[in-house]
């Protein structure tokens, strides 16, 4: 492991997508469990709990992107058009979600139409980040500095295993985060849902996390090798404590420790992705270090990326404690 | 017929779609986002309900053309790779920190403040609040700052190098930030923006103004917007007419295109008002031309020679009859701005600003016209770049993704019905927020009981000393 630019940046971009998991997670899991409630009251309370944020989760999306663009342009240039199909219908998908916060309040008569879409964004475009993530595992073949595959690589089984549990987990978050957010029956509803997402979570990622070493025989030895290997020691025993606290949460009824402690299984997991991956950014065929951008380019966007994202995370902060507290009809923020 | 097109043409005709697309919000969000700084600004120091009844009004109708630009701009910012990977191979090291930069300066301030500005006013305060409201506009600008710095570079590169796979690598930030024609691309757009919102905002006021409702909220949207059409559309203009010489300095081609010189002519060049392109025997039809004007304009000189089409090798000349027709719809839409600009001067005079039924109506009229013309001008200068996607030195065809047909058609298709859908429901409801006069906005029914919670303090107001100014 070395500490040079095209290093930084893979953490850099490692941080923003995991930055956006959990936040856009967290909101994603909120229109997926749309379905769920009981009125349009609870639509609306459940709308009003991520209105003021979402716009901002989204936007580490194309901080994912961009930088991405940035770092490795060979990277984006080679997993986009590999996984085409899965990542166009995630936009689109997102298209419907995006303006649904605004559309449902602008109309009485096509309210359920922008429900409905609400709901199909947000679990279309989770499905498919599941897909894709489960994609990148397989792995991406590419020749002469292009994508070299078919044009469905990407839809396998263990690829609709890594979209369920992506799905499973951002219901999950999303129902952990309007047991903080909201009262009442609603809370008691989202209640007893968590704690079925979060067994059902367990298991599939249980499942991926198990499958993937026989299928990937490499990711089983980056887990063994050292230094890898001390946090293939702490990894899973944090996940055990999360795990842990998730249910003594539910158990204990705690607002907070649910929700905090799905957010630490993601992070958990997202860590144990990145130790798979390294050092490879598309496996099996790119490295960091051969898909890197020239180090003027790196410099330069690391200059801005070293002052603005602290920034950015503080007035983030901020937003969410400007809306802090629980959402409910007579104080809603829409 | 979607299915019979090569992979290279249904790619950039879905570039083209989703890009015309978005840049509709952000040309409508750039400029609003500053009204509405201002409106709030005005608030605050004035404490007059009818900048705050404004604020409120505008406030909805850009929350709903905003979430549209987030969700088509997203697509935008994965779409490079999709469809134009070896394009984002090559040029991603000098476009990338630009688009880095934006996200990182620019989106991320809007969405952070966002949130606040639209429902945090009581949460936070009037400076806070005044603070969120700025930090949007100014996210705004400088967004369009990054991304028409990126734009200009593929127009006018410079300050790169080519390394040994072909990718262009940044030398020198200064250079590649401030390339040539970027001054005056960003001046033009961000103009162009707030003369479209003006326009907006004014062919809304005459619009209630005409159906009778001429309370002091109407009357002040009216006034403002078009004292901004007076005063910036002749500036606009102005700044239009240097960009055109700074083309004519770095892409020629594409000023013969713009001008419909097919021929070059050593001894002064005819001005074409008018005319049909006829790119197979290269020449006008039935042009109605000035005789030397274009020289004039050009080079300020009625006799300096000008270098037509006949001297751009054909494999290097843009498409003419897109480049003419746009160039001449843009500058027909901004000399119309400039005579309703000049009209509602000598109304001012006359002081029959708010009485003046066809000055209502022709405002009215051109209320969307700044759309055209943003959408015009960028066909200009973007068909007028190609055949290249960076000028000179990247061909359009040698930038695409290794991808089929099929994908793209099915992609395209996907992508015109969802736009249309969804974006189609949205102006709806943008036009439907634009019918009701500011002075009725909070008594309808969808705004339902969890909108009207959030805005006391107006509503207070609203109902103590707002309903008796109405005429």
């Amino acid at each position: 492991m070395v500490l040079d630019l095209p290093f930084i940046w893979a953490g850099i971009i490692a941080f923003a997508v995991l930055v956006y998991v959990v936040l856009d997670g967290f909101d994603l899991g909120v229109g997926i469990l749309f379905p769920f409630a009981k009125d349009s009251h609870d639509h609306d309370v459940m709308m009003n709990s991520v209105a003021p944020v979402w716009d901002g989760n989204e936007t580490w999306l194309v901080m994912g992107g961009g930088g991405l663009f940035a770092a490795f342009p060979l990277a984006y240039a080679t997993i986009l058009p590999a996984l085409y199909m899965p990542i166009i219908i995630m936009l689109l998908a997102l298209v419907f979600r995006g303006v649904a916060f605004e559309y449902r309040w602008r109309t009485v008569r096509w309210r359920r139409v922008w429900d409905v879409s609400f709901f199909g964004g947000s679990f279309v475009a989770t499905l498919m980040q599941g897909i894709v993530l489960g994609a990148l595992v397989q792995g991406i073949e590419i020749k002469n500095r292009a994508y070299a595959g078919g044009w469905w690589d990407w839809l396998t089984p263990f690829s609709i295993l890594t979209g369920i549990a992506v799905v499973c987990g951002y219901t999950l978050l999303g129902s952990t985060w309007l047991v903080m957010k909201t009262e009442g029956a609603l809370q008691m509803r989202m209640r007893n849902i968590s704690w079925k997402f979060a067994v059902t979570t367990l298991i599939f990622v249980g499942l991926v996390s198990i499958v993937t070493p026989f299928l990937y025989p490499v990711y089983i030895e980056r887990w063994f090798t050292f230094p890898a290997a001390y946090f293939s020691l702490i990894v899973p025993l944090l996940v055990l404590f999360a795990i842990w606290k998730l249910f003594s949460g539910f158990i204990n009824q705690n607002d907070y420790a649910p929700f905090l402690s799905s957010l630490a299984i993601f992070v958990l997991g997202f860590i144990g992705i990145g130790i798979s991956f390294y050092p490879h950014i598309v496996p099996p065929s790119l490295t960091i270090a051969e898909a890197a951008a020239p180090a003027k380019s790196l410099e330069f966007a690391l200059l801005g990326t070293v002052i603005l994202v602290p920034l950015i995370l503080a007035y983030t902060a901020y937003s969410y404690w400007v809306f802090r507290g629980k959402v409910n009809s007579a104080k809603g923020y829409h | 017929m979607l299915f019979d097109l090569t992979a290279e043409s249904l790619a950039r005709m879905q570039f083209a779609f989703t890009v015309s697309f978005h840049i509709i919000f952000p040309s409508f969000s750039i400029g609003l986002a500053s009204y509405l700084a201002v409106l709030n600004a005005l608030w605050l120091w004035q404490k007059e309900a009818k900048y705050l009844t404004l604020f409120e009004y505008w406030k909805k109708i850009f929350a709903v053309a905003f979430g549209m630009g987030v969700v088509s701009g997203i697509v935008m910012s994965y779409q490079f790779g999709t469809n134009w990977s070896v394009f984002s191979d090559k040029a991603g090291p000098v476009l990338g920190p630009l688009m880095a930069y934006e996200v990182l300066s620019a989106f991320f301030l809007e969405a952070g403040f966002l949130g606040i500005m639209l429902f945090g006013r009581e949460r936070v305060g009037p400076g806070l609040h005044m603070f969120a409201t700025s930090m949007v506009a100014f996210g705004t600008l400088i967004s369009a700052m990054w991304i028409l710095s990126a734009n200009s570079w593929l127009h006018t590169p410079a300050g790169y190098s080519i390394n040994d796979v072909g990718q262009f690598v940044p030398e020198n930030w200064w250079e590649i930030v401030f390339n040539p024609s970027f001054p005056y691309r960003l001046v033009h757009m961000t103009l162009a923006a707030y003369l479209t919102v003006a326009f907006v905002i004014g062919g809304v006021g005459a619009w209630h103004m005409l159906r009778g409702h001429k309370d002091p909220a109407t009357r002040l949207m009216f006034s403002m917007a078009m004292w901004m059409a007076a005063i910036v559309t002749p500036i606009q203009i102005f700044s239009g007419d240097l960009h055109g010489l700074n083309t004519l300095e770095h892409q020629p081609a594409k000023v013969m295109a713009m001008e419909g010189h097919f021929d070059s002519y050593p001894q002064g060049a005819p001005l074409i008002l008018f005319g049909i392109p006829n790119p197979d025997e290269k020449r006008i039809d039935y042009a109605i031309q000035i005789p030397k004007l274009s020289s004039l304009i050009l080079k300020l000189d009625l006799n300096a020679p000008l270098a037509g089409l006949d001297t751009v090798p054909d494999e290097d000349e843009p498409p003419v009859v897109i480049v003419f027709w746009s160039f001449r719809v843009m500058i027909g839409i901004g000399f119309a701005m400039l005579g309703v600009g000049f009209w509602t001067l000598w109304a001012r005079y006359r002081s029959t600003l708010y009485e003046a039924k066809w000055l209502h109506r022709a405002a009215l009229v051109m209320g969307p016209s700044g759309f055209v013309a943003v959408l015009a001008g960028w066909g200009t200068t973007e068909v007028g770049r190609q055949p290249f996607t960076i000028y000179g030195l990247m061909r359009t065809s040698d930038s695409l993704a290794p991808i089929a047909a099929p994908a793209v058609a099915t992609s395209l298709l996907a992508f015109i019905v969802v736009y249309f859908c969804v974006f189609g429901a949205g102006v709806f409801y943008i036009l439907r927020l634009m019918s009701k006069p500011p002075s009725q906005q909070n008594e309808t029914l969808q705004d339902g009981p969890i909108r009207t919670a959030g805005l006391t303090p107006f509503q207070q107001i609203k109902s103590s000393n707002m309903q008796p100014e109405e005429k």
